[in-house]
């Protein structure tokens, strides 16, 4: 979980929907009262994109919105900057509506509270990487040697030294994607927006960018709002994950929360196929502290079980204490109850 | 059966009356408005009158070494230098340099004067769908109405000379530009421009750092178009004063000059060839950035 935000910007959305059609407004309070996507499109060949999306994203941490295609997660994405105007709810940033903002309020939220990163990239192809990375400070009108300045330092930061003068064609795309990136980071927003922002890359790369991003995260802390379709990605990045079916928001948790106790069948089938090991932390699992057992090693509760049980099979114990950040027992994790958490359970079993 | 092998048409007197209250409607606006219009195009004239001057009275060297500098700026090609210069140089041994110079200037003054207007218009109609569902029409009237037609109602309002010769010219070569702008601005990728709203630009902002740029190749088809256009107008303007290489090719029809009609004919083919060559080059320079694709 993350800790307490330093002052940052959370994002709450409430009762968010959106009906894609011509009239969609004429069709809220149907769909309010309780009638189904289906039936929506069938009776008035409207679309419902969003139902109903309560989800409070606390400042400072990675909230993943994950979902397969269609199921909202780029449209509720876009929400929060307000590239789709909802058809009905509030999309509160820092307390601010959004959706209440003027033209004008609302350029200037996109320019200062939030930066974007995209699925495809979306880079200026006729601009260099510099000159795509200080886009949004020249948006600002901030004084060229600033832009430059500050871009630099993201530039050299997402790795892409000594490319500073080539054009996106010239770059493979995981390379492109760290221009994006960088785009983004230049802006210095305390929101960051990543519409798939990793699902156009090769597995390892992917890896690789998730690794830039967590330690980015590290120092700078932002509110990260981050779309994928992969339960990998989600569980290895998110503080807080949503999960979203036919534009309903069906399970919100940590990931422990998803793993080890999916809201419905959907879910679990997502769950699957997930190494449960490397994403089940050992406070998850453990057991009461046992004074009377043998003390073992010690372990730190966010270490995943995968680690944890490697731990103990070098040091030939079948049992670990479990010690918080002061000092203090506060569990035991044995062999069978790791070993069964990691284990795909049978129905009602972990 | 008369009524089957004839055309009910408008009865002859009615239908004579139409055309004699239109055509006097438009003599008296012409009598009316027809100074006042000519002053409106003043500018216009002193414009093409000193492009004029500068091209015939500018030593013919100078003229070179300029065109040569032109070349070398938008194509950083020698090949198309020399192409270019060469084909003056010919043309201007054949005796046809000053008749060129003149040509040249009105093409010039042409092509400025279309993407003055074209560009913007382009702009404006991508923006709106309604501004495009009313221009696109007229567009295709310009291009397909033949130009003796127009030509009639703007000699009758200014008189035989330069300016009418321009907006002749001009409203034959004028659609593609508009056209190819119009098109360049909507094929932008809707990505980037979402990218561009996503970090708060402005309309304005999007239009010079996103879509003009992005817009940029295809409308300089544009350019390379009416270009195009306006030479191939040449031989139309001069029948209405327009004093160049078109003239002699006139006097040529009226005489049954085969030679004089081939050495112009060709004149105005080189000076196509050299401005297509030029503006295609710098076009693709524009577009360096896609060349290089990562594989």
């Amino acid at each position: 979980m993350a800790e307490p935000p330093s002052g940052g910007t959370g994002i709450e959305i409430r009762n968010l929907y959106k009906i894609f059609g011509a009239n969609g407004a004429a069709y809220v309070d149907a769909v309010r009262a309780g009638m189904t996507k289906a039936e929506l499109n069938r009776r008035h060949a409207h679309v419902l994109g969003l139902d109903d999306i309560n989800i409070s994203m606390p400042a400072g941490s990675i909230q993943v919105i994950m979902g397969l295609s269609g199921s909202g997660k780029s449209t509720l994405i876009r929400h929060v900057n307000r590239l789709i105007d909802p058809t009905f709810g509030q999309v509160l940033v820092g307390g601010q509506d959004v959706v209440a903002m003027s033209p004008d309020e609302l350029r200037a939220f996109r320019r200062h509270q939030t930066a974007m990163v995209f699925q495809k990239f979306a880079l200026l192809p006729h601009r260099t990487v510099l000159d795509n990375a200080v886009y949004g400070l020249e948006v600002q009108g901030a004084p060229r040697a600033e832009q430059r300045e500050r871009a630099m330092r993201w530039i050299e930061r997402v790795g892409l030294n000594g490319y500073e003068d080539r054009y996106p064609n010239q770059l493979s795309g995981g390379m492109q994607q760290r221009v994006g990136l960088a785009r983004a980071l230049t802006n210095d927003a305390p929101i960051l927006l990543m519409d798939e922002a990793y699902s156009a890359l090769d597995p390892l790369i992917r890896v690789d960018m998730q690794t830039v991003l967590l330690d980015l995260q590290k120092e700078l802390r932002k509110t990260i709002v981050f779309i994928t379709h992969d339960l990998d990605e989600a569980l290895r990045l998110g503080d807080q994950i949503a999960i979203l079916r036919d534009g309903r928001v069906i399970q919100q948790g940590t990931s422990q929360d998803i793993v080890l106790r999916p809201a419905d069948d959907y879910v679990a089938t997502f769950v699957r196929e997930v190494n449960r090991g490397r994403v089940i932390r050992v406070d998850a699992v453990m057991g009461p502290p046992d004074a009377s057992a043998p003390a073992g090693p010690q372990v730190a509760p966010e270490t995943t079980l995968d680690a944890a049980v490697k731990q103990m099979v070098s040091n030939s114990v079948d049992a670990m204490s479990v010690v918080g950040a002061d000092g203090r027992v506060i569990g035991r994790l044995d062999m069978p109850r790791a070993i069964a958490a990691m284990v795909t359970p049978a129905a009602g079993g972990g | 059966m008369d009524w089957l092998t004839s055309f009910p048409q408008m009865n002859d007197a009615l239908l004579r009356d139409l055309k004699k209250t239109i055509d006097d409607g438009f003599r008296a606006f012409t009598r009316a408005y027809g100074d006042s219009i000519e002053a409106f195009f003043e500018p216009l004239r002193w414009f093409l009158v000193q492009s004029e001057r500068f091209m015939t009275q500018t030593p013919w060297p100078i003229i070179l070494i300029l065109v040569a500098l032109i070349a070398w700026a938008a194509s950083r090609n020698w090949r198309v230098v020399a192409g270019a210069v060469g084909t003056l140089v010919l043309i201007g041994y054949f005796g046809m340099w000053e008749d060129t110079m003149r040509t040249i200037s009105m093409i010039v003054v042409c092509t400025v004067l279309s993407i003055a207007v074209g560009i913007p218009l382009g702009i404006w109609m991508a923006r709106s769908d309604r501004v495009r569902a009313f221009v696109n029409p007229i567009l295709d009237v310009m291009q397909t109405m033949p130009s003796f037609v127009y030509l009639i109602p703007v000699v009758m309002l200014l008189g035989i000379g330069k300016v009418p010769g321009l907006i002749a010219v001009v409203i034959y070569a004028l659609p593609p530009m508009i056209r190819l702008t119009d098109l360049g601005i909507r094929l932008v990728d809707r990505d980037v421009i979402e990218a561009a709203d996503a970090f708060g630009a402005s309309s304005w902002q999007k239009l010079w750092t996103v879509q003009l740029p992005l817009a940029l190749p295809t409308i300089m088809t544009g350019v390379n178009q009416t270009i195009m256009m306006a030479l191939a107008m040449v031989v139309i303007a001069a029948m209405i004063g327009v004093q160049g290489l078109g003239q002699p090719v006139l006097k040529a029809i009226s005489n049954q000059y085969f030679t004089l009609g081939m050495f112009n004919g060709l004149a105005i083919v080189g000076i196509a060839v050299m401005f297509d060559r030029v503006s295609q080059a710098y076009g693709r320079r524009l577009q360096r950035h896609r060349e290089v694709v990562h594989g």
